[in-house]
């Protein structure tokens, strides 16, 4: 049973701003993070990586390394335990531990480049590195695919022998197709022969990289007594523990897993990639404590980037502005091993519209390339482009009015997801509305900096459907009136504060009198990943139920003191008071003093699991100017308007936005995983890979929509990934609207831009 | 394998004499974060391209994966442990706070040390020289637009 | 990364007897911006590596009347923070201003950037069209290299075993001389040619071009001077859009670019033309101010 609450607006706490409790560590340089962790006798793993796509591991010859001084261990992928099929929940997403084994290192075939092969672990990192080195690895390198389209293809060389591909419920063989679903609802045919305008596209999109700027790290002990200690940088210690476990084939009790600060994640630091290997290392070092830190090349080569793929989108509408069907097909790219988020993509493409008949095929297909992750709301933004690219050139075939058909067909309250769920209560009209309320879209776009060049408006929307899961938050009262609180969320963007002040609201305290600590897995419940916008929601949710635990046990103290019953004590606004008599009143900090004459220490717990998560949209104007010469693409103007369900801390919430925005500008115009022929990256740099620097964007506005999630007891929705899903097409239409070519590709970059105006003639 | 011989180095951080042995080869990154100990500058590429290892030596912002240790002998080195005084806060400390101009906080002492060498060369930077000062440090939490706040607060309030 | 040694000389001589030992397994190091990313990248393996910076000649800046002469070791920023340079050589500012950024400046320096002899060095084409010469040290003397001659392919240059540069020389720009370089990257810093146009003019007193330079980065195995450009400008008005024009299709014409991550042959020989366009507009409204 789902509980639902009333929208609230007298907020002492929710809703202000204040500095965030791990923010003076911060600023100062004092935050430990992954790599910061100093242990004596340490030693440093590095990694042997493959060079080649797809190839065979012939002999891996590791006797040099072996006899250098400084030298305690070295590993291959013999010494990775072998797994049956198991899949393993990770909370967001899951993991099947045989291909989880396999990418970890491989043993007698890699799948992508930079697939480990082996590893040391040496007194310092530049000997292990030079150890490293002394390892020779001997391959016969296959034929690779590295899109879905190479991977499709009849003559594809089969990366994975023993996959089992799933065809709409038809077992495949010999296959890189891991599986093909489709949702189907209402008359699809029918729609469209009812349509007076049809319009079908093409979308294609590279493989991108979440480019959080710590790179992956572990260290780890495996001692005597089999017990297994790891500190890392991740977004869930227990989800560490839990594929850690798994891939070692350990019992997870006899792990302890240290969530050290995380330099960013974005999905991609869900994933284990070192724990394993610095965990075998140390045992095979006689215990002794292994780091590993990934370099910033294998990071882009080996990590867990977002698909790109193949979508097409085909849309039907009546002459009165009214879609009536939709379909797609969306093939993404897994990567070296099953688990493209083509699923999410489903739940995601049409979700902005109240479409009556729709189909959905989404396919998962295995390439050489690096096994995909999650990437703040993975598969949407995908979908995004392709549907808000097509609904555009719909309106522009149909001469509908680009704002004015999205509202007309949007989703609310009642309508059906593409995969068949219906909605609860939404923003996607509120967010319309406030998106023409906008001083940006009511503002002209101004006059070119330079002559020649050309600007253009976009506008797209978005969606993420959130998720809930399980947190567990606890809370122990000082005898001062501040309250401890433990959490197993990792703290990427300052949810110890959001999470913090949904305490302090319950209890009539301030933010910073809550202090928020995050713990290791032995010291408190299971909590999954820091993902799918769900820390603030279900973490948050899980401090209220402990807040308010607390509430209820400091009343029975009031109650003891005041020898009156419980149930006539009255709590509001901090202060415990009795209903009868209005003489008899005591603060939650007083209370908190008188702990010892009433039976001692106040701790409570709160913990959930939440199925339902609550919705949420984004609606985005993106102002572009494009030197139509040399097409170069400058974003001058953006704005990003979201319904946020309930703001908790509104600074760190622009900041979701506004990063969320930046990441995806980032994928629109530049970002791209560069193949060549022989199945390798070959832009795997902050150089040549061309994320967004200061000078690249603008101001970031933003505008807060609150319709309150009625399952959330502030009214919160997930906030972090909706950002993400409409840059990319409010980039292609914003192109569009400036120079008249559409962009069917992702990166839009120069290149594609002056190729498509040549095309165009112009 | 021969490893040559440990470089002799006498430098200054954050105000303090310091003196260490250091392998010839070990960037500064390294010998801030494994010789001297202080971990609050960060490592993100070791090739130049994110400035999270970003320190001052001499009055110049350097990514000190490109620098050796050894080269620092006889310098003065700023790392993000040197910004706060005893007084209190720099102002771009506690304008970061207040702006939320961090996320996750792996590049923010970066940011610190070059916003720093920003306002001791000039005080009131607009924005557009504030973003072009900034373009050697990546930044992908924030799409830099509360940092970029963060640096104009601080520079009003100096 | 191979382990190195680390020698830091006090003069030149001393210096060219370290390379000279070690041959290829040594290398200066000035920045250090590309030496450390390659050695650490397994580029090359180095037993030594020479800090060049303790020789006062190579971090020297001389401006007199013959003309400019700084030192191979002079970092970025001390060319562009000197006001009395930016306005006599304004190509060589637009090159030290926009190599990586503020911390990159630091340190890297156009001499660093024309040792490291990569095609798409911002660096090197501005050095041509202001007629730059390298001043060489080696075991058998000094030797003086124009500038378009010193790069052979991509990371590779003329310095033979043992050798080093040691500065750069720039004869004094005439009043009505003007020089400018611009490079396409798809971000607006932090970013490495697609492709870059340097072009320099060099007025007559009737206003016609008397001389003129244009320089290719990027678009082949090495800068590449780019003669019929320039040979197409000389002898006609500044303002003649014609022979404009013909520069910009000599240039694309001379660009000889490969597809890669960065850019394809199209799009790279269509920035050349477009570039070389408005790189000699530039250099002629600096030649006039």
């Amino acid at each position: 049973m789902v509980s639902t609450f009333e929208p609230k607006s007298d907020y002492k706490v929710i809703g202000t701003r204040p500095i965030r409790h791990d923010g003076l560590d911060k600023v100062t340089g004092r935050a430990v993070y992954g790599a910061d962790i100093k242990l004596p006798g340490l030693l440093w793993a590095v990694v042997v990586r493959s060079p080649h796509a797809h190839a065979l591991v012939k002999s891996v010859d590791t006797s040099a390394a072996e006899a250098m001084d400084g030298v305690y261990a070295v590993m291959t992928g013999a010494d990775i335990p072998k797994h049956d099929d198991k899949v393993v929940d990770l909370g967001e997403g899951a993991t099947n531990l045989k291909w989880a084994a396999d990418n970890i290192m491989a043993d007698e075939k890699v799948v992508y480049q930079g697939h480990a092969v082996a590893a040391v672990a040496a007194t310092d990192r530049y000997l292990a590195e030079v150890a490293a080195d002394a390892i020779k690895v001997e391959y016969e390198v296959l034929p690779n695919a590295t899109n879905v389209r190479d991977a499709l293809a009849p003559d594809a060389p089969v990366i994975l022998e023993d996959l089992v591909g799933d065809d709409l419920g038809e077992e495949v063989r010999n296959t890189n197709m891991a599986s093909h679903f489709r949702h189907e609802f209402g008359d699809v045919e029918g729609g469209f022969a009812k349509a007076d305008h049809v319009l079908e596209r093409e979308y294609s999109m590279q493989m991108v990289h979440q480019g959080y700027i710590e790179p992956h790290n572990a260290t780890a002990i495996w001692d005597q007594e089999d017990r297994i200690k790891i500190w890392t940088s991740t977004q869930g210690a227990f989800p560490v523990r839990t594929q850690t476990a798994g891939i070692l084939q350990m019992p997870e009790s006899r792990l302890k897993v240290t969530p050290l600060e995380i330099g960013g994640g974005f999905g991609g630091k869900i994933p284990i990639y070192l724990e394993p290997i610095c965990a075998i290392l140390s045992k095979k070092s006689g215990g002794r404590p292994v780091k590993g830190i990934m370099e910033r090349k294998s990071v882009f080569e080996a990590s867990g980037p977002a698909p790109g793929g193949v979508l097409t989108v085909k849309l039907g509408a009546t002459n009165d502005g009214k879609l009536v069907a939709a379909e797609t097909d969306m093939k993404l790219e897994a990567g070296g091993y099953p688990g493209a988020a083509v699923g999410a993509a489903a739940m995601c493409v049409f979700s902005c519209y109240d479409i009556p008949n729709t189909r959905i095929d989404g396919w998962d297909v295995v390439v050489n390339k690096p096994k995909s992750a999650a990437y703040r709301a993975p598969g949407s933004p995908q979908a995004a482009y392709a549907m808000e690219s097509a609904v555009d050139e719909l309106c522009e075939q149909a001469g509908f009015d680009k704002m004015q058909f999205r509202v007309d067909n949007a989703a609310k309250e009642g309508t059906r997801r593409g995969d068949g769920v219906i909605f609860p209560r939404i923003g996607m009209e509120e967010v319309l509305e406030a998106t023409k309320a906008t001083d940006h879209w009511k503002s002209d776009i101004g006059e070119p900096s330079k002559p020649g060049n050309k600007r253009g408006r976009g506008i797209a929307s978005g969606y993420w459907f959130n998720v809930g899961l399980k947190s567990s938050v606890n809370l122990a009262l000082n005898n001062d009136g501040t309250v401890e609180l433990v959490e197993g969320s990792t703290d990427i963007g300052g949810t110890r504060a959001s999470i913090s002040m949904q305490a302090a609201e319950v209890l009539g305290i301030a933010a910073e009198d809550v202090r928020p600590t995050v713990v290791d897995t032995d010291t408190v419940g299971y909590t999954d990943v820091t993902g799918g916008s769900r820390t603030t929601y279900a973490t948050g949710y899980a401090a209220w139920k402990a807040a308010n635990s607390m509430v209820e046990e400091l009343t029975k103290r009031a109650a003891l003191l005041w020898d009156i019953d419980e149930d006539g004590v009255q709590f509001e606004d901090g202060v415990f008071s009795s209903k009868a008599d209005s003489e008899l009143q005591i603060s939650f900090k007083d209370l908190a003093g008188k702990l010892n004459d009433t039976g001692g220490p106040v701790n409570t717990t709160g913990s959930v699991d939440l199925e339902a998560a609550g919705g949420a949209f984004g609606t985005h104007i993106c102002d572009l100017e494009i030197d139509p010469d040399t097409g170069k693409t400058d974003v001058v103007r953006y704005t990003v308007i979201q319904d946020v369900g309930k703001a908790i801390h509104p600074s760190y919430v622009e900041g979701q936005l506004q990063g969320g925005a930046a990441q995806g500008i980032g994928w629109a115009l530049n970002e791209e995983y560069f193949m060549n022929d022989a199945g390798s990256m070959t832009n795997s740099s902050y150089l040549d890979y061309r994320m967004p620097t200061s000078l690249d964007l603008p101001e970031i506005e933003t505008e807060i929509v609150e319709v309150p999630n009625p399952i959330h007891p502030f009214g919160v929705r997930g906030v972090g990934e909706v950002p993400i899903c409409p840059p990319i097409p409010a980039v292609a239409n914003a192109i569009e609207d400036a120079l008249g070519v559409r962009i069917y590709e992702t990166p839009m970059n120069a290149g594609r831009i002056i190729a498509a105006l040549e095309e165009n003639g112009d | 394998m021969d490893v040559p011989a440990k470089v002799h180095v006498r430098t200054t951080i954050n105000g303090q004499p310091q003196e260490f042995l250091v392998p010839p080869y070990m960037s500064l990154l390294d010998t801030i974060r494994e010789i001297a100990g202080l971990t609050g500058t960060k490592e993100g590429c070791l090739d130049g391209n994110c400035g999270a290892c970003t320190v001052n030596v001499d009055g110049r912002i350097v990514d000190s994966c490109l620098v050796l240790g050894a080269e620092v002998d006889g310098k003065n080195v700023t790392t993000v442990e040197g910004l706060a005084t005893r007084d209190g806060l720099h102002p771009l400390q506690q304008a970061f706070l207040e702006e939320a101009a961090l996320q996750c906080g792996i590049c923010t002492p970066g940011f610190l040390v070059a916003a720093k060498g920003l306002l001791d060369n000039e005080p009131k930077p607009d924005e557009g020289r504030i973003r072009h000062w900034l373009a050697g440090n990546l930044c992908r939490c924030t799409g830099y637009d509360k940092i970029v706040r963060a640096v104009q607060k601080a520079a009003a309030a100096t | 990364m191979h382990p190195f040694a680390y020698v830091a000389p006090k003069t030149v001589d001393e210096a060219v007897a370290v390379l000279e030992k070690h041959g290829e397994r040594a290398r200066p190091i000035a920045g250090g911006t590309d030496l450390l990313v390659q050695a650490r990248g397994g580029r090359f393996d180095l037993d030594a590596v020479v800090d060049i910076k303790k020789i006062p000649e190579l971090v020297s800046i001389k401006n007199d009347d013959s003309g400019l002469e700084f030192g191979a070791a002079v970092p970025c920023y001390q060319l562009y923070e000197n006001p009395e340079l930016s306005a006599e050589y304004p190509g060589l500012m637009d090159a030290a201003s926009l190599i990586g950024g503020i911390q990159i400046q630091s340190r890297a320096g156009l001499g660093g950037n024309l040792c490291n002899s990569t095609p798409s060095g911002d660096g090197i084409c501005p050095l041509i069209v202001h007629y730059g010469t390298a001043v060489i040290a080696g075991p058998s003397g000094r030797r003086e290299l124009p500038v378009e001659d010193f790069c052979t392919g991509p990371g590779r240059n003329d310095l033979k075993q043992g050798e080093m540069l040691v500065s750069l020389k720039f004869p004094k720009p005439s009043s009505t001389f003007g020089a400018a370089y611009e490079r396409f990257i798809p971000r607006n810093e932090m970013d490495i040619a697609v492709a870059g146009v340097a072009a320099s003019v060099e007025l007559d007193s009737g206003g016609n071009i008397a001389k003129a330079r244009v320089a290719l980065c990027a678009v082949g195995p090495t800068p590449i001077l780019a003669e019929a450009a320039g040979a197409a400008l000389v002898g006609k008005s500044a303002d003649d859009e014609a022979a404009i024009e013909a520069a910009g299709a000599a240039a694309a014409e001379a660009a000889s670019p490969i597809s890669d991550m960065r850019g394809t042959v199209e799009q790279r020989k269509h920035l050349v033309d477009v570039l070389t366009k408005r790189m000699v507009k530039k250099a002629v409204e600096r030649a006039r101010s």
